[in-house]
């Protein structure tokens, strides 16, 4: 068996952290090779090559592969896909674009949100918002996968794979970027922090969604937020926990003024340590929280992070 | 300019799911159903660039069971022209694969020679996020997913989209897919004269072999479990009593 892994590369640089807890899942499917793409590539392809479990590492540099745009990214895996049993890639908003349209070049079905490894064809995914896992078995002849990268722990750096040059495919010019809108921050990445706070409808604005971000920083935390708070502007969208957005499973997941739909819940439930704030003691949010606090959120939080 | 809306018929969103005993699926007898909700924004979307006179005619599709006819009453309540729906289980709990769905629309489309489809980027039954990406596949044409802003223009559309880092602009040629996210617009409600009319517009019904398509699918469910679920935890008086727990449990 062998694993062809699309490495998440923004910019020229390695997400370490996705791509190595896709590499923990692939390597339980075979010899992983990981492959790093992008207008520069390189410095990802020789970090990718430290990620242990990694055997080797092919690296496509072309102008068409920048930016992650689906059309000539797809095209290129789908040029390397006959050499593999599994295609794999880590749950980003990147390769959920492209891996699909890998798995229909193919002809095969693609298989969503990988939260486990049964074997080599069968694996486990959450549907319904995570109210239900399912275990499917693949019939086809590639298995092209994206992996929920929540459910995996790293793989370790200190391995030293070889780096191998290829060539892109001809760019089918059907798209091209205009701009990234990138909020630049100090704080640890969402996906992968060891602790995340994050606000809900409850805030109530986002001049006080301040006070989330003061206990965040005091926790040294990712900040993240309800689609509620998102959809009324509190917060941008690529701090949205649940169902649609981002999947999490920090150590601590600190839920202020969230009330715990299960498309919130969807995205958070895993968590080691769940606190809920909440002014209702009827929120859904209590019921999956180790610690709840029945409290107003404008009281509490700025007393948390005084004495925190 | 046509434009295509492909609908899905899922469990409504407010109802909590329930696990099947016999581990085979999710219980969906008697239980309320709806549209995808990121099938009615993608509905909205279309039905507003008709508005704008950018588009001249919105065509609902639904694939799925018989039943599926009410959710495209929905969208042509809502505004779309005509509807065709493709019959391809009678199990309600059968659900047509994505590539299978996307085979499927694409037949529709070279008979329909739309400019361009506009998808939900996920139904929230099977959450797999891939049916607008593989009909771009199948069809050799653009993409563009996740959208939160569209501007068509001409031979192009210039699409923003929600990525994990914010938010990225693209400019795709078309005919293309668009997927659409949750901050693309607010879709309306249909009032009752609207519901009315709705019930005498067109509303084709046809089979996947219309098209050549066998939805077997490639994927054998082997079973459907319930999450593990969360112990039970407590309730804490005061902000000083929550660092006290959290410093036993050593996360501070």
């Amino acid at each position: 068996m062998a694993v062809l892994l699309l490495a998440e590369v923004t910019d020229g640089a390695l997400a370490v952290d996705a791509t190595a807890k896709a590499v923990t899942a692939a390597a339980a499917l075979g010899d992983v090779t990981v492959l790093c793409a992008g207008a520069s590539a390189k410095a990802a392809a020789d970090e990718a090559a430290k990620i242990n479990g990694v055997a080797k590492v092919l690296c496509a540099e072309d102008a068409a592969l920048s930016h992650r745009l689906a059309e000539p990214t797809a095209a290129l895996i789908v040029s390397l896909a006959g050499d593999y049993s599994h295609i794999v890639a880590p749950g980003t908003t990147d390769a959920k674009n492209i891996i699909p349209r890998v798995a229909a070049l193919l002809d095969v079905m693609v298989i969503s949100e990988v939260t486990g490894v049964v074997d080599a064809d069968t694996f486990e995914r959450p549907i319904y918002a995570g109210n239900a896992i399912q275990t499917v078995k693949s019939g086809d002849a590639t298995k092209v996968l994206t992996i929920r990268t929540a459910g995996f722990d790293a793989a370790g750096m200190g391995g030293s794979a070889s780096v191998e040059t290829i060539g892109a495919t001809a760019d089918p010019a059907m798209s091209e970027w205009v701009e990234d809108k990138v909020a630049e921050s100090d704080r640890p990445e969402l996906t992968s922090a060891g602790v995340v706070v994050s606000g809900g409808r409850g805030v109530g604005s986002e001049e006080d969604f301040a006070l989330i971000e003061k206990l965040a920083d005091k926790l040294g935390a990712a900040v993240g937020a309800s689609r509620a708070a998102v959809d009324s502007g509190y917060a941008p969208n690529d701090w949205q926990v649940g169902q649609t957005g981002k999947v999490v499973a920090p150590d601590l997941y600190v839920a202020v003024g969230i009330s715990g739909a299960i498309q919130h819940l969807a995205g958070m439930k895993d968590s080691k340590i769940i606190v809920a704030i909440n002014k209702d003691e009827e929120a859904p949010i209590f019921q999956v929280a180790d610690f709840g606090l029945v409290a107003d959120l404008f009281e509490a939080v700025p007393e948390l992070t005084e004495k925190l | 300019m046509k434009v295509i809306v492909p609908v899905k018929r899922v469990i409504d969103y407010n109802v909590k799911v329930r696990v099947k005993a016999d581990g085979t699926g999710v219980d969906l007898a008697n239980v309320k159903m709806s549209m995808n909700p990121f099938d009615e924004i993608a509905v909205e979307e279309a039905i507003r660039l008709r508005e704008a006179g950018k588009v001249e005619e919105v065509v609902a599709v639904s694939i799925g069971v018989k039943q599926a006819q009410e959710t495209l009453r929905t969208a042509l309540a809502m505004g779309a022209d005509r509807a065709i729906l493709v019959v391809a289980a009678d199990d309600v709990h059968t659900d047509i694969e994505p590539l299978a769905v996307a085979k499927i629309l694409a037949g529709i489309v070279k008979e329909e020679n739309p400019d361009l489809v506009i998808c939900g980027k996920q139904a929230i039954d099977n959450d797999m996020n891939a049916t607008g990406q593989m009909l771009s596949a199948l069809l050799g044409w653009s993409q563009a997913t996740f959208a939160s802003e569209v501007n068509l223009d001409g031979d192009s559309a210039v699409v923003t989209r929600e990525v994990d880092g914010g938010l990225q602009t693209i400019k795709v040629k078309t005919p293309t897919i668009i997927s659409v996210d949750l901050r693309l617009n607010e879709p309306r409600y249909a009032s009752l004269p609207n519901i009315m009319k709705a019930k005498k517009k067109p509303l084709d019904e046809k089979t996947p072999a219309d098209y050549g398509v066998d939805v077997t699918p490639r994927l054998t469910v082997v079973s459907t479990s319930e999450p593990a679920t969360r112990q039970a935890g407590i309730i804490v008086g005061s902000v000083d009593e929550l660092i006290e727990k959290l410093k036993e449990a050593g996360a501070v």
